[in-house]
């Protein structure tokens, strides 16, 4: 029985339930609902709750937990020895999955029997052709030890997923039964599954939390992990950036974080003064018409994904920097460069400089503006002298925003800054950054407990708590602003 | 500026001074003024012409991937070549590979070279044949296996052109170019010409760049969008169905339930800051979590799905309580004055009233989540996809592509015929953002209630 | 003690500094002020009253064109400063607020310091000619906006942190500091504790030496304590315009008698 079936079935249970709950209250109240405590509506409800929420919670936990029993179990077949040189417990474990997996697709094809796989032996029958027949392949040969806990692993999870249809739909049938005995026309039915419907909705906020936690554990424990087989001394201060995928690279993060800072600095230099201009003009100067058309031109701006960016830096402004700039004052000759991906990634910013600017410009009470034109002042002077000075702590917090999302872009600095590691202070050679460098190490084919490709978590961590203590600095500078002007 | 500078101008000349002549001073502070004043629109220029050379750019690039040239041919569906028994069984036919149709189409192309205003001059028919795709054989013989009774008829097909021919005609490809180039020459060009002069070859609509899966490296012509499409639109569906959901059920408790303590304040600070955490950090927890820890496949729309679940969750809480703030504390009062309780007074009163509201930022949080690529990146999205995912629910677990790392995919090949698919794509990305938006827009101006 | 300083009734005639002839504004469709005709005079201090939301503020604004930061406010009619028509194209605003000053209802220092509060406009209009210069302007707008004495001593910190009273006589002496012909001063003292309010008409009967002060108030009795002379606005039309004894004495209008004697407003 498949997960996606058990769970139908409890939801079925609920959908049933809900309605003899109804008819059960109306019953007990003797067919008139006004001797009912709550409308019967909700002595169906408290039924369909009580048989499905804590049937759906054992089954998401079983999921969530019959892996890892399951690996428990079956790694321990696995002897020293069935691991190849240079190879992982994990590794062998992934052949492991996929053979079963791949016995799993043989008997659904019809091509093996659960018979001839009990007899079936590693060495004797040629499995790996066989698996590859139904289009699963298996890197090595396989060794018998590995076979066996294929073996074990496809019946350990066939018993596993028999016992949980057993419990799930038996702790269903349980909660409509013990929710059906209980109601009586006194029942408070409705206080019960407001309670719980209360319960479901603070369950979906903590959303939030078990993904921040999400985060910061997986970043964490694979850190941790790449930590004991590459020194972290050498991850932060080496300034060489070298992988190697036979081993023995060189994973210093100064250079990425130099390309990083080096084109957020660009962008910045870009989006800055643009933007906050922008917001200045539009706030104080715009006639209405100008206005109605660039405000929405600049919001545009704003909802345009990073890949178009991306895009646009690769095929039109990459190449016009190099043909017009860098290769006539011969400072270099490649399309992708740290000025490439800045002025881009300064585009792209503008519009959340500007907007951000533009709610800091219009908390600045009226009464400054006043007393300034009253003493004569022009708007230039009012708007240098008087607002951005008032709104200073708030467009400092914006800046630190927009720095934020500068560091943590991707794809714009993926496509037009460049892979290549280097310190160099020339705008028009290509970079590389924190973030190209995480796609780099996590995409294609890698074998997942190498260093290299382990890296990735640990820039990842670098990387979220870079922004994360932007974020909360910016946040609580503007906060601070905002309680000044209430 | 002007400003900080102490003037010489003495103070008694200001007082006598009439208003209807502008001092020096004052006119040197107006042309401060205007120049300030210059800095903002110039600023504002700045960010427009951006906005013009970006669409630019893409257009320009990109509007040539909706045309497509193709070369019309009689085959002649051969049956010896096809069927050799004669039975018209399907696995029979199916036996035939990819390159036993090669020769039909070589073929064809030479009956038409016997007519007199086509000239080969000299070039070999074979390589005339190279015009085609290479997609061309693969092509007929679906076209077989789906009828297998026109084995032994004539048909009329429109076969792709191969990417340089296509290129010629959309002005990538020139002869210069073709001299140096090993996939096409100039002779070939030539025939191109006379070809379409003749009639046989056009270029029409090209249906195939939104229905087809992508293709290989050296097969442009042959790449569509079609599973990027489908890929995206199953990733939407999985974040709709859980990301409004628990997103209002957050907002809900957050705004109208939730007692000011501690483990409030710990829920509005992570929501806040999950808003700003970069985009990729979500893509090494979906590859941590879903693929490494549950075992959920690479490249699965679902897995896409609850990644973009967790990033637009943000966004769609944000809109959503900023509506049931718009809702008046009067409207509470009055259900409860009638002895509603208070969860009965919310899902009654205050949930309708806010769900135009709700419903705008879901779509705009869906549009978001439709053009974010990072993090799809990292969990495999990136695959070479032919095969289209099969309908749900088996297909949210089935490999597929998405738009915007289509978009990806194709930049990071190297011939040029890419750069217009990749625009082109982006063409399509950006009209469906639009339509999301513009419905947004629309149901904010239908159902925006003042109180 | 204040609210029995009725002022002496002006015994000669003053110089005319402000001449408004029929003067209409409009708030978009709205006719917010009907032709008001009036004459304010130099070392006087006018000053103006009537219910709320009767145009006295809006008017007021008009004297040094501060309407003009509103897009839809126009003005039509003759405002004559010293005999020459503010109005016209070739007046500067800039440089016809620097003579006509102006403080408001809710005390508006900039977030600065005292010391730059008040140099800031002499710094903008450039009546300085060096630091000791501007030490000496700054000295003595504080002085004339009598608060010397309480701010000589933290003239670096911010202009935010003083109390109530003391930053709307900031403002007064800002606005002081620009040597202004002119103080046009909307509801100065609304905002402010009875205390602070006292110190605040001393002040502006202390300007009067010098300025031609306009202030509009709500207070009625502030009108009788403050001012030589008062226009009574109602709906935007100037009722009454007359010796402030003559006007709470001895009304012509009937509408200004129901006003003062609280019937309407």
């Amino acid at each position: 029985m498949s997960a996606g079936l058990i769970i139908l079935v409890v939801l079925l249970i609920a959908c049933a339930g809900f309605f003899v709950g109804r008819s059960r209250a109306i019953a007990t109240a003797g067919g008139d609902i006004r001797n009912l405590h709550s409308r019967p509506n909700y002595y169906g409800l408290t039924v369909a709750l009580f048989s499905a929420a804590p049937a759906l919670m054992i089954a998401v936990l079983w999921l969530l937990l019959q892996p890892l029993y399951i690996e428990g179990q079956v790694s321990e077949m696995i002897a020293p020895a069935d691991i190849p040189e240079g190879g992982s417990l994990s590794l062998v474990m992934t052949d492991v999955r996929r053979i079963a997996d791949g016995l799993d697709v043989a008997v659904d094809a019809g091509t093996l029997t659960e018979d001839r796989i009990e007899d079936m032996r590693a060495d004797l029958s040629d499995l790996r052709t066989r698996l590859g027949e139904v289009g699963i392949a298996v890197a090595s040969e396989v060794r018998q030890n590995v076979f066996m806990a294929a073996k074990t692993y496809r019946e350990l999870a066939a018993k596993l997923r028999l016992a949980m249809a057993v419990i799930v739909i038996g702790a269903s049938l349980a909660g409509a039964a013990f929710s059906l005995l209980r109601i009586n026309p006194d029942y408070r039915a409705r206080n019960v599954s407001e309670h719980a419907i209360k319960a479901l909705l603070i369950l979906s906020s903590s959303v939030a939390i078990l993904t921040t936690v999400g985060i910061i554990f997986s970043l964490l424990f694979e850190t941790l992990h790449f930590f004991r087989l590459y020194p972290a001394k050498d991850f932060f201060f080496s300034s060489i950036w070298n992988p190697q995928f036979q081993g023995g690279s060189d994973l210093g993060i100064l250079p990425l974080l130099w390309g990083t800072l080096y084109v957020s600095f660009v962008a910045l230099i870009f989006a800055v003064p643009i933007g906050l201009l922008a917001a200045v003009y539009l706030s104080e100067y715009a006639s209405k018409h100008v206005r109605s058309f660039a405000k929405p031109a600049i919001e545009i701006l704003a909802g345009i994904p990073t890949i178009v960016y991306g895009l646009f830096a690769l095929i039109t402004v990459g190449p016009l920097l190099r043909d017009y700039f860098a290769e006539p004052l011969g400072l270099g000759n490649s399309s992708s460069s740290v000025l490439t991906a800045g002025v881009v990634l300064g585009i792209m910013l503008i519009p959340f400089v500007s907007s951000l600017s533009d709610d800091v410009i219009n908390a600045v009470p009226q009464a400054m503006r006043d007393g300034s034109y009253g003493l004569g002042a022009t708007k230039s002077e009012t708007i240098k002298q008087v607002i951005l000075p008032a709104a200073l702590p708030g467009i400092v917090g914006a800046v630190l925003l927009a720095a934020s999302r500068a560091i943590g872009e991707t794809m714009i600095v993926v496509m037009g800054a460049g892979a290549a590691a280097k310190l160099s202070l020339n705008p028009f050679e290509a970079m590389t950054t924190i973030t190209v460098k995480i796609v780099s190490q996590l995409t294609g084919d890698t074998e997942f407990a190498s260093p290299e490709t382990l890296v990735a978590f640990a820039l990842g961590l670098s990387l979220f708590v870079v922004t994360l203590g932007l974020n909360v600095l910016a946040l609580y500078i503007v906060r601070k602003y905002r309680e000044q002007y209430e | 500026m002007t400003d900080a500078s102490m003037p010489e101008t003495s103070p008694s000349s200001k007082h006598t001074s009439s208003l209807l002549q502008q001092d020096v001073r004052t006119k040197k502070r107006n042309a401060s003024e205007a120049r300030f004043k210059a800095y903002g629109a110039i600023a504002i220029g700045i960010a427009i012409l951006a906005l013009v050379a970006l669409m630019t750019s893409i257009l320009a690039n990109g509007s040539s991937a909706f045309r497509q040239t193709f070369i019309s041919l009689d085959v002649y569906l051969d049956p010896a070549k096809l069927d050799k028994d004669g039975t018209r069984d399907p696995e029979a036919i199916a036996k035939v590979s990819t390159f036993g149709y090669a020769p039909l189409i070589k073929a064809a192309f030479d009956k038409e070279f016997e007519k007199p205003e086509i000239g080969l001059e000299g070039m070999k028919s074979s390589e005339a044949a190279k015009m085609i795709s290479k997609e061309g054989p693969a092509e007929l013989r679906r076209y077989v296996l789906e009828n297998p009774d026109m084995i032994g008829e004539t048909v009329r097909f429109d076969f792709l052109a191969g990417g340089r021919i296509d290129g010629y005609f959309k002005g990538r490809v020139t002869m210069e170019s073709a001299e140096r180039d090993k996939n096409v020459s100039p002779e070939q060009l030539q025939l191109a010409d006379q070809l379409k002069a003749a009639g046989l070859l056009k270029t029409k609509f090209n249906w195939g760049f939104l229905t087809r899966a992508d293709a290989s490296e050296n097969r442009p012509e042959a790449a569509g969008l079609g599973v990027a499409i489908l890929g995206s639109f199953y990733m939407m569906i999985v974040v709709l169905v859980l990301a409004l959901p628990i997103g209002v059920a957050a907002s809900i408790y957050l705004e109208e339930f939730a007692p000011k303590n501690w483990f409030t304040d710990i829920i509005e600070v992570n929501i806040s800051n999950l808003a700003a955490v970069p985009s990729i950090v979500f893509g090494i927890l979906g590859l941590a979590i879903f693929i490494n820890f549950a075992h959920l496949p690479q490249s699965a729309p679902i897995v896409g799905g609850l990644v973009l679940t967790l990033m637009t969750l943000p966004t769609i809480i944000i809109a959503t309580r900023a509506s049931l703030k718009a809702v008046p504390p009067s409207i509470r009062d009055a259900a409860l004055g009638i002895g509603a309780s208070k969860m009965q007074s919310v899902f009654h009163h205050v949930l309708p009233l806010a769900a135009p509201g709700i419903l705008t930022g879901t779509i705009i949080g869906l549009a978001q989540a439709l053009g974010e690529t990072a993090p799809l990146l990292l969990i495999g999205m990136v695959a070479f996809v032919r095969d289209f995912p099969s309908a749900p629910p088996e297909g949210f677990f089935d490999p597929a592509a998405a738009l915007p790392v289509q978009v990806y995919n194709w930049t990071q090949r190297s011939d040029p015929a890419f750069v217009e698919r990749a625009s082109g794509a982006i063409i399509v990305l950006l009209v469906f953002l639009l339509i999301m938006n513009a419905i947004a827009i629309i149901l904010r101006r239908r159902f925006e209630r003042r109180w | 003690m204040y609210d029995t300083l009725i002022p002496e009734n002006a015994v000669d005639q003053k110089e005319i500094k402000i001449n408004a002839e029929d003067v209409q504004v409009y708030y978009g469709d709205t006719h917010a002020i009907k032709d008001v005709s009036v004459k304010i005079e130099d070392k006087t201090v006018t000053a103006f009253i009537g219910p709320s939301g009767c145009g006295k503020s809006t008017f007021l604004r008009c004297l040094n064109r501060m309407n003009d930061t509103i897009d839809i406010c126009r003005v039509e009619g003759k405002i004559l400063l010293d005999g020459e028509d503010i109005y016209d194209k070739k007046v500067d605003p800039v440089q016809l607020r620097a003579k006509v000053g102006m403080v408001f209802q809710k005390p508006n220092p900039f977030p600065k310091s005292i010391y730059d509060n008040i140099a800031y406009g002499p710094r903008i209009h450039g009546l300085a000619k060096n630091k000791a210069d501007l030490d000496v302007i700054v000295e003595k707008s504080l002085r004339r906006g009598a608060i010397w004495d309480e701010v000589k001593d933290r003239l670096d910190q911010p202009g935010t942190g003083l109390s109530g009273g003391q930053q709307q006589r900031l403002c007064i002496a800002r606005a002081v500091a620009t040597e202004p012909e002119v103080l046009l001063m909307d509801e100065p003292c609304s905002a402010l504790d009875p205390i602070a309010t006292a110190q605040v008409e001393e002040l502006i009967d202390e300007l009067r030496q010098d300025y031609s002060v306009v202030i509009v108030t709500h207070s009625m009795q502030q009108a009788a304590r403050v001012s030589q002379k008062t226009a009574f606005f109602h709906l935007g039309n100037l009722v009454e315009f007359g010796e402030t004894s003559q006007i709470f004495t001895n009304p012509v209008d009937p509408r200004t008698e129901s006003y003062i004697t609280g019937r309407i407003g």
